[in-house]
């Protein structure tokens, strides 16, 4: 009886092409933003969480500057020296590293390749905070970093810019105006959480950038990673006592610096990102309202239109219940039907945004099966009311019915 | 007669409307109905007798009164009651065919028997033999469109047949039909009557085809009048 029933609708839905069509799109339109956002939306989340994860996991940044939101400025408050990190190296425990460090923007040239670029001094220790692996070379040495040697490590775009299919590492580069030696070549990591490409960096001895780069001692960075995730809270209360005292700030007194925990930023932007999918998801499903109310008014025309033969079931024997049925079946068939082209619209859409914005597609099977389920409800909700109309028809007048 | 009526109208009456528009469509009819017969309801129209076949097909509810079928009061029972009683016990032929368009004929026989729950196969083999029975045998493919309106006649009947119904209610059988294909459905209704013993209630307004029937009933005014003394 009920699949008599879904092939009557399914009859009835292909008589009437192209307005079961335009009816559907209200539904396939709905079903597909849905998908789309959310999909698009969960792959956002992942990416930032993946590329946080590559940022170094566990990782404890400090900044000068009061704890404020957002990125932190901290370019006209007192920077880190050289005693703060030594307290540091002395003072805290589990920990992987502890590197300070220093950027500024600069032109690395070589021969007649050129790029500007972030060119950062630092300790080799900095790689091991970072987490960051090599594709060729490896890290300048201690005795480098002593010695302010002109030795430097390169990111993967500015090898590609500078050398092309060239070997890089024991070549010689200038990077701004001051020439260097390129000991090692960094392993790919794509864009960071904030969009910027983390391959486009220089890093150098910290005593080289100092002397020979920015002309001044101010470290603007130390970085800190612990060997567990459950040792952070700790790691970063000791790291900021230490630092308050090696800083002389008096008790009462704000920070001058901020400590942050990636995986607590990690934490804030997954949030942002999974209030954003929410609020999209919203509007999505308003227009899926939008698309039930069309599916009510077609069936109304339906029914109307179909009188007599309703006229004629009754008459031979049809329950009011059996016609409500059948135009409640053909309701949600005709939702259902928009429901699975929504679906595979929207992971379409998906998939292309996930190439164009180069995130992950997040196929979630959860959402799908919600939406495919919503879709059939809509056809419930919006089709009882016609339905009802059609089943409480009496079978005399709708006979008469031309 | 000795027999139980099959069906039975005590002072049925059928009122529209109320106050000054009230009108009276039965005005008090008793009618008796028994097994075997074959019924020609005559009258002008607006006599009543369109009414009287909608109270006895149960798609009408008489104002008051009682229908007693095969005993059983139903003039007042439930939507759904009066439903399974056409389901199960009712054929109904129309004037119009009120055949589904679009769906091939064997589909629209097997129609009544869907709304039966029967299985399909025997649903099929049902419809296939009502079709023969009507002399559609091989035209079970053909939707209402591609066959003449005496066929489209037979198909209907055969659906009204295909569930072996106790009654079968004709309104104008040959209402939409020339002369030739008139007398073509009057032979089969009869044929049906003698051969299966269907019971057969008919409106109708041609005395020509109120002679196939077995008796004839008049209406005026609401009301079974006395059959006026007939000119041939």
């Amino acid at each position: 009886m009920l699949w008599d029933s879904v092939k009557l609708a399914l009859r009835t839905i292909r008589r009437n092409v192209l307005r079961s069509s335009l009816t559907l799109l209200g539904i396939v339109i709905g079903v597909a933003s849905v998908i789309a956002l959310v999909t698009l939306g969960q792959g956002t989340t992942n990416k930032v969480t993946a590329d946080l994860a590559r940022l170094g996991s566990n990782m404890l940044i400090a900044r000068p500057g009061t704890p404020t939101p957002g990125p932190p400025s901290g370019q006209d408050s007192r920077s880190f020296t050289a005693r703060d990190v030594e307290s540091l190296r002395s003072g805290l425990r589990n920990i992987k590293g502890v590197a300070p460090s220093a950027n500024k923007q600069g032109v690395a040239v070589n021969g007649t390749a050129s790029i500007d670029t972030t060119v950062t001094g630092t300790e080799p220790d900095y790689f091991n905070v970072q987490d960051w692996g090599f594709s060729a070379g490896g890290p300048f040495s201690e005795s480098d970093t002593r010695a302010g040697a002109a030795s430097c490590v390169i990111g993967e775009t500015v090898r590609h810019d500078l050398f092309g299919n060239a070997p890089a590492v024991d070549a010689s580069i200038r990077v701004a105006n001051v020439s260097c030696t390129v000991v090692g070549v960094l392993a790919a990591r794509g864009q960071s959480a904030f969009g910027t490409d983390q391959d486009s960096t220089i890093v150098m001895p910290l005593r080289t950038f100092q002397r020979r780069i920015a002309g001044s001692t101010r470290i603007s960075t130390i970085s800190v990673s612990t060997q567990q995730a459950a040792d952070l809270p700790t790691v970063q209360a000791v790291m900021e006592d230490i630092l308050r005292e090696t800083r002389h700030i008096r008790q009462g007194e704000e920070d001058d610096f901020t400590v942050r925990d990636m995986t607590q930023l990690a934490a804030t932007l997954t949030s942002t990102s999974t209030v954003m999918t929410g609020l999209l998801g919203a509007v999505a499903a308003v227009s899926l309202l939008v698309g039930g109310i069309g599916i009510m008014n077609i069936m109304l025309v339906s029914v109307a239109e179909r009188t007599r033969e309703i006229g004629i079931r009754l008459a031979i024997g049809a329950l009011a219940s059996q016609v409500l049925a059948q135009f409640l079946v053909e309701a949600v068939v005709l939702c259902l039907l928009g429901g699975i082209i929504g679906i595979l619209l929207g992971l379409g859409i998906a998939a292309t945004g996930a190439v164009l914005l180069d995130i992950p597609l997040a196929v979630q099977p959860t959402v799908i099966a919600l939406a495919f389920a919503f879709s059939g409800a809509i056809g419930l909700l919006f089709g009882f009311f016609p339905a009802r109309r059609a089943a409480n028809l009496d079978p005399i007048e709708a006979l008469r019915h031309e | 007669m000795t027999e139980k009526p099959l069906l039975s109208l005590h002072r049925i009456t059928r009122v529209y409307g109320q106050g000054e528009s009230e009108v009276r469509a039965l005005d008090g009819v008793d009618l008796d109905i028994y097994p075997g017969e074959f019924i020609a309801v005559m009258g002008p129209s607006g006599s009543g007798k369109s009414t009287a076949m909608n109270v006895l097909g149960c798609l009408d509810r008489p104002t008051s009164g009682e229908y007693f079928f095969q005993g059983v009061e139903v003039g007042s029972i439930s939507n759904t009651a009066r439903a399974m009683l056409r389901r199960n016990y009712l054929g109904f032929v129309f004037q119009g065919y009120n055949l589904l368009a679009r769906t091939t004929a064997l589909e629209n026989v097997e129609l009544p028997l869907v709304y039966r729950g029967t299985a399909r196969r025997e649903r099929q083999e049902k419809a296939a033999r009502a079709l023969a029975v009507v002399g559609l045998e091989g035209r079970g493919h053909h939707t209402p469109a591609e066959l003449s309106g005496g066929q489209q006649q037979r198909v209907a009947i055969a659906r009204a047949i295909a569930t072996d119904p106790t009654i079968l209610l004709a309104d104008e059988p040959t209402g939409n039909l020339d002369s030739a294909r008139s007398h073509d459905i009057m032979r089969l209704l009869k044929s049906l009557n003698q051969d299966r013993g269907l019971t057969i209630l008919m409106v109708t307004h041609e005395p020509d085809m109120a002679h196939y029937a077995t008796r004839q009933i008049h209406f005026a005014d609401g009301r079974v009048v006395a059959p006026k003394a007939e000119a041939a």
